[in-house]
Order: structure tokens, then sequence, then C-alpha cells
């Protein structure tokens, strides 16, 4: 207790450097988490593109494959489910919901994925959370259309704004069902997955706008109307994929099996957590990237704090050879110096840390928006251990000079000079 | 020499006055011989056995007073007990005590409460920075005082007064005191006087 208030009133004589050093151990440990937040919520952003979803049900092929175009929206789906097997699946027992997908329509560049207002109940991203609308509402009319944020933003559309869905994906001469415009009922408010550079219609009207299409082209004499089209049976004939919720996960493995062995067509249902795993490996470099970055930040950061630590207590060490002299054991200096630079660390900890949290609930709306980065406020798990690492070393830093103290003799200290 | 004797050594610059006082008391280590001090042998003592012995018996008043700039006097004055439970008990035991203590032992010094009540350590002036050194020193009444050059900051007339309140404080614990200066016409306050040059390097 002697020792901690000698302690304090030491550092108050020192406001300055103290104030410096503080700040020095803050930016340091605001870099470091920052980094180790931004490389986890990368990952973890990924991971979670789709959460909640049990399965993800689509023709056979390879699980990232069907990740690929099902979630991410990334290449082109080799064949579709009939919805006989979409029906078959939804009625299994061990199934809660599903949600189809109807892919391979696109409005310049963003793809259209048709499927049921389901979707925006049951399609979660990130800790569960499911989609919401910044304006709007889910379609509801047949020719309404849902757009992501990312879409909303760039193309600067609003709700009421009509829109011409394109037959196809891109490329250079898309025909365009220019005959069934559609009208923007709702935006999604920005959510970091593939989501956000999507517009979402009814299955039914991806039906309608082909219903006069055959095998890629416009069948001439068969044009239907907008209006005309409403009365003929949009059954969608088939579907890209299908998500897939079951009453109990336990069931996961079970419902998997029955689906790939599906007598009638050849079908592949993947755990998506384990597909964007796999996934992830593709992408890791970036990670690996991040990860070195990281380390650098790391040296950086700790020899800064270690310098402006051990200048600090440089300082004391006419303070330590008084104390000594008055009969200071050295065990006594050489405990007031580490408890100087670990009460300095532990302060730059916490100024580190609200920084950190501070900047990441400014910054969080505005990462989210342009960059599709959800930044968690929460500490990711790989931050306590850099957090305990930081605390030994600032701790480390006190032992050095008192360590110096200790081996230097008496006599050094009552002959310092004023 | 016996207990509560009062003894001024003196002797050219670089005679060896400090290094004398840094063996008495046990910062400095013979490269031979051993030192006897208040019937205890340093060379039988380990490092910290002498560290404690030093914080129990000895005070010790610096050439440049060594006092903690951002203490207060009386919190300066603290810090000659505050490693010593024997020292603290002589001083009073309870904290409340040893401030009454320190707070008559400043101004027995010369220095009134006036000036310590107010300012830190650093702002006073020299000739109070020494009375707040001699002050901690003393503090809770050593058997031993050593001072080396203690009164070299202090013009002739506030020297002779100072000296004497030093002096007389020590006689109240009985304390002996070790009196390092060249200053040969502070030699008349002392019991003993002993020029260096005929000190053999054991005390």
């Amino acid at each position: 207790m002697r020792l901690l208030s000698l302690t304090l009133k030491s550092m108050r004589q020192r406001k300055a450097g103290v104030a410096l050093t503080i700040f020095t151990v803050a930016l340091s440990v605001f870099l470091l988490l920052g980094v180790e937040r931004v490389r986890t919520d990368a990952r973890q952003g990924f991971a979670s593109t789709v959460s909640g979803t049990d399965l993800l049900v689509g023709a056979r092929s390879g699980p990232v494959t069907l990740l690929l175009y099902a979630i991410f929206h990334v290449g082109e789906a080799t064949n579709n489910i009939t919805w006989k097997s979409y029906q078959d699946i939804r009625s299994m027992p061990e199934v809660a919901w599903t949600v189809p997908l109807s892919l391979g329509d696109s409005h310049r560049g963003f793809r259209v994925t048709g499927t049921t207002s389901d979707f925006f109940v049951h399609y979660h991203y990130g800790r569960g959370n499911a989609l919401a609308f910044a304006r709007g509402r889910p379609f509801s009319d047949l020719y309404d259309a849902v757009i992501g944020s990312e879409v909303a933003r760039q193309l600067h559309y609003k709700v009421g704004d009509r829109i011409v869905l394109s037959h196809g994906l891109g490329g250079a001469n898309l025909a365009s069902h220019a005959d069934k415009p559609f009208r923007i009922s709702g935006v999604l408010s920005p959510t970091g997955t593939p989501v956000d550079a999507s517009i979402a219609v009814s299955l039914e009207a991806i039906e309608a706008i082909h219903v006069d299409w055959h095998s890629g082209i416009r069948l001439p004499g068969m044009e239907a109307s907008a209006d005309q089209a409403r009365h003929m049976d949009l059954t969608p004939k088939a579907i890209t994929a299908t998500l897939v919720g079951l009453h109990s996960r336990l069931s996961a493995f079970a419902v998997q099996s029955a689906i790939n062995d599906y007598p009638e067509e050849p079908l592949l249902a993947v755990l998506p957590g384990v597909a964007l795993g796999e996934l992830w490996h593709l992408v890791g470099t970036a990670e690996s990237a991040l990860r070195v970055v990281s380390a650098m930040v790391l040296l950086v950061g700790m020899s800064g704090m270690l310098t402006a630590l051990l200048g600090m207590l440089g300082e004391r060490r006419r303070e330590m050879a008084v104390l000594r002299a008055v009969g200071a054991s050295t065990k006594a200096v050489f405990a007031l110096l580490v408890m100087e630079s670990t009460l300095l660390t532990v302060a730059g900890m916490a100024a580190g840390v609200l920084l950190l949290d501070a900047i990441t609930a400014i910054a969080h709306n505005y990462l989210l928006a342009t960059l599709g980065l959800v930044i968690d406020q929460s500490p990711a798990p790989g931050e306590w251990p850099l957090l305990v690492l930081v605390l030994a070393l600032g701790s480390l830093a006190g032992c050095i000079p008192g360590w110096i103290a200790y081996r230097r003799s008496l006599a050094d200290g009552l002959q310092v000079r004023l | 020499m016996a207990r509560g004797q009062t003894l001024f050594l003196h002797g050219p610059s670089g005679s060896g006055k400090s290094t004398l006082l840094g063996l008495l008391a046990g910062v400095l280590a013979p490269s031979s011989g051993d030192v006897h001090i208040l019937d205890a042998s340093f060379g039988s003592m380990s490092a910290a056995v002498r560290d404690r012995f030093r914080a129990n018996h000895l005070g010790y008043i610096f050439q440049q007073f060594n006092l903690l700039p951002f203490l207060t006097p009386v919190e300066n004055v603290l810090l000659g007990c505050a490693w010593s439970a024997e020292r603290s008990k002589r001083a009073g035991g309870t904290h409340a005590r040893m401030v009454e203590e320190a707070q008559r032992l400043l101004a027995a010094l010369g220095l009134g409460a006036h000036i310590w009540s107010r300012a830190k350590t650093g702002e006073l002036s020299v000739g109070q920075q020494q009375r707040v050194a001699a002050a901690r020193a003393l503090m809770g009444g050593p058997e031993l005082l050593l001072a080396d050059e203690p009164t070299s900051a202090l013009d002739a007339s506030s020297r002779d007064a100072f000296l004497k309140l030093l002096l007389d404080e020590c006689g109240l614990h009985g304390t002996s005191v070790v009196f390092v200066s060249h200053d040969m016409a502070l030699a008349r306050h002392f019991d003993r006087s002993v020029a260096l040059a005929s000190v053999p390097q054991e005390s």
C-alpha cells in the first residue's frame, strides 16, 4: 500500500510522461486488437454468410460449387432441381422449413433470386440475424422486387422505382424481360453477405417472365403480356437450390444422406458450415496476409510500448537510489518499478480497448455499408491471449530497470548528483 | 566511539571522507578488513541483512539531500522510518503519531509549519531542503547519524544555528554522530575531532 501510494504520487509528478506512455500503450493495444478483430470478424462474417440453415440442397455437383452458385452467386448451376423433388424434400418429416432459390436472371450485373417470402424469415446470417428492411416491405404483388443494400447504393434505386430484369447472368447481348417490368417494394439493410448485391423476387415472378420462353429463347407467337401472365399457371417446374431447416440439428446427417440417395434425380445436400469452411480454405490467403500484418503490428506495437515504459522508468533511477539510501530493500525497489510499469500497461490496455470499442461503434455502420464488413463490438476470442501477452510484456518491461537497480551497488545511488 | 558521542571528521578533498562514511553505512564493502559498528560486523552480514541493519540503526544525511521532490516535506521525513518497524515504533508506532513526530522534528530543526504544510519538497530552498533531509535522518532516533557535509549549502550564521539544533536533537535520543566536513570552523561543536589522514581504515 505504501509502495502503491509512492508510485501514484511519483506518477502524478510526471503527468506528461505518464500520459504519453499510456497513450503509446493504448495505441499499440488498439492496433493489435483492431487487426485481430478485423481478421476474426472477416472470417466469422464469411463463415456465417448463411447461419441457421441446416442443409443446402442443389443438383449434384461439388459442395463448394453448390455453395458458390447458390449463396455467393458466383458461376452457374449445372442443373436444376425439379419441383417434385423440392416438394418431396419439403414433405420429409424432419424438415421444418424450406426456402427455394431460383437463379438465372440478372439486372445490370446484379443477380436475381426467385424465392418465397419465407426467405426474409429464414435466411439468417452472422449470429442469427434475420434480414431487415431499411425501407419498404417484402414482395406482395407478382411484379414486386426487393433489392439488396448494395444494389440500392450503386444504382440509386428507391422504393417504387421500376426495373427490368435481363435473361441470363451477364455477357454482351442480354435479352431483356422488358415486357414485364418490376416495381421495387423494399430495400434490405446491409448484411455484409451476397444478399446485399442481389435482387429478390417471387418464384412465380420468375415463372411469369419466362412463361413465353423455352430453352433460353422467347417463343415467337406465344407472347404473353404482364397481365395475361398473372392468370396463367405459375407453378415453377424447377428451382436451382433450396435452403433447408430441420426440426432438430441432430437429424442433419440422416436427412443429408437421404437426399444424397434420392432415387429420382441426383441431388446434393451439404452442411453450409462445412462447405463454407472448405471455401474459406480457398480464399484463406487473405487471412494469412492479415496474420502477417498482425505479427508486424505486434512487433512494432510492443517495441514502441517497451521503449516508452523503459524511458519512463529510466527517469526514476534517482528516485530509486534515494529510496535505497533510506533503507528500502532491493526487493522493494524492484516491486516499485514493476508496479509502475504494470500500472501503466493496465491503464494503456484499458484506454486501448475503450478506443477500439468507441471506434468500432462509430465505424460499424460505415464499414458495413461500404465494405460489407461486420465488425463485432464483442472481443474476439483471440484478443484475450494478446491482452495477456501485452500485460506480461509490460510487467516484464519493469523488470529490466528493476534488475538494473538490483544489480547496481547502493553506493552508486548515494552518489547520484542533482 | 562511545554511544552518544559526536565525532568531527575532516580532511582535504579526496582524502576518503565520503568513502569512510560509505563503509560505515555499509553501502561500500571494504576490500580487506571488516567494519564493526554498533556491536555488529558488516563482513558477516548478507546484503539484505545489511539493508535492514541500515534501515533500523543508521541515519544518513547526504551531501545532495536525496529528497523526493514530489512528496511533501512531512512525507519525505516519514520515509526515514518507512522501511524499519523498529524506527516506526520509536517514532510513535501509529501513522498519526509518526506524522506528529515528523512535524515536531521539522519544527525543531527550524522549519515552521507555515513552510512545510504548503509546499512540495522540490519547491523549498536549498537550506530548507537540508533541514528536511536532516529530519529524515533523525526520524525514529537512529543509534548512529552519518552526515556528509550537510552544511555545505548554508552560510556561516545559519550553519552554526542549524548544527546546534541538529546536535541538540541527537542528544535527545542519545544518537552518536559522525560528521564529515572540510570546514574546520565547525570542529568546536563536537566532542572529538579526527583528521582523516591519521584514521585507519577501520572504525
